[in-house]
């Protein structure tokens, strides 16, 4: 004999199976989200073996520093993105860390002033 | 389950939860902190007589630094693992990796004791030198970080996490998340650190 359900328990079935069509999307995306992470793994132990041996080229400073950094740009960079969400993060945290960047720049050359000094003392 | 509000909710000013927000504010004057620090090596360096970081920092140890480099990176990822397993509600894989990377975090403090004291033993020390100074302040400071981000780390491998876990999945995986952004934070350090002082 069927009984007829309530209104109120088929709205719940509904809410229910969405919710577990929802899961199952948000696991997917998980998922998907632990293969990249695995890529970057991987690149980034690969850029670590690149700096390390571009390091034992006989190459001027001036280029083993600029190979260096750029490596550890690129390498910081897919941390950022990738383990710390950057790229899929809100304006408010890159406006946060746009600013700070600026700020750490007027540190790192604010003794730069120095060299032009008046007494020329340096 | 915490009482405090927009912890796990986003406020409708920011579009931020507080947790996140104060995290990244607080990275924000980390940055800042070791900006300090870099700064003050490039300045050093080049008023350095030359050849001097040369030979200093022909000193330290790159095999060793390279194996740590290659530990804190192992360590960045299980610790991003172990924020997805608890996404994934698999909270047995969530331990796995986080003991994981807390074993990765002691590994490079043990390797980083073997680097300080091999160079004690051949009588190096921070005042031996302007590039030894430099050396063992960020180095330190980067060991410093490293020790309380394993203190956070090992607070949520305890039954307290499992008690969490029980309470409020959200919430747990969410200090996660905000702990992991601290410990890549700390690698991401590394990665600047190590090719500047064992490197260049």
């Amino acid at each position: 004999m069927d009984i007829p359900l309530p209104d109120i328990v088929s709205a719940l079935e509904t809410i229910m199976s969405t919710n577990k069509e929802n899961r199952n999307d948000h696991i997917e995306d998980i998922q998907h989200h632990i293969k990249v992470y695995m890529n970057v793994f991987i690149a980034l132990a690969f850029l670590t073996m690149v700096t390390v041996a571009v390091s034992y080229l006989e190459v001027s400073f001036i280029e083993a520093f600029f190979i260096a950094i750029t490596v550890a740009t690129i390498k910081g960079s897919l941390v950022l993105g990738y383990f710390m969400h950057l790229i899929t993060e809100r304006q408010t945290i890159i406006w946060i860390l746009v600013i700070t960047f600026i700020a750490f720049l007027i540190l790192l050359f604010i003794p730069l002033i120095s060299l032009t000094d008046q007494v020329n003392t340096w | 389950m915490s009482n405090l509000p927009y912890i796990l909710e986003e406020r409708p000013d920011t579009g931020l939860n507080n947790s996140k927000l104060g995290i990244w504010i607080f990275l924000a004057s980390e940055v800042m902190l070791f900006g300090g620090l870099f700064s003050a090596y490039v300045f050093l360096r080049i008023a350095a007589p030359e050849g001097d970081f040369d030979y200093w920092g022909s000193k330290l140890n790159i095999p060793m630094a390279t194996f740590n480099t290659l530990v804190l990176i192992t360590s960045s990822v299980t610790m991003v693992m172990s924020w997805a397993s608890l996404k994934m509600q698999q909270f047995d894989k969530y331990k796995m990796y986080l003991g994981i990377t807390i074993l990765c975090g002691l590994a490079f403090l043990v390797v980083k004791y073997f680097e300080y004291t091999g160079k004690f033993h051949h009588g190096i020390y921070p005042s031996s030198s302007t590039f030894m100074g430099i050396y063992f302040t960020m180095t330190g400071l980067h060991v410093l970080h490293i020790l309380g981000g394993l203190l956070v780390l090992g607070f949520f491998w305890t039954s307290q996490a499992d008690k969490m876990w029980e309470e409020d999945q959200d919430l747990l995986a969410n200090r996660i998340e905000i702990t992991g952004l601290y410990w890549h934070f700390v690698d991401l350090v590394w990665i600047f650190l190590f090719p500047i002082l064992y490197l260049l």
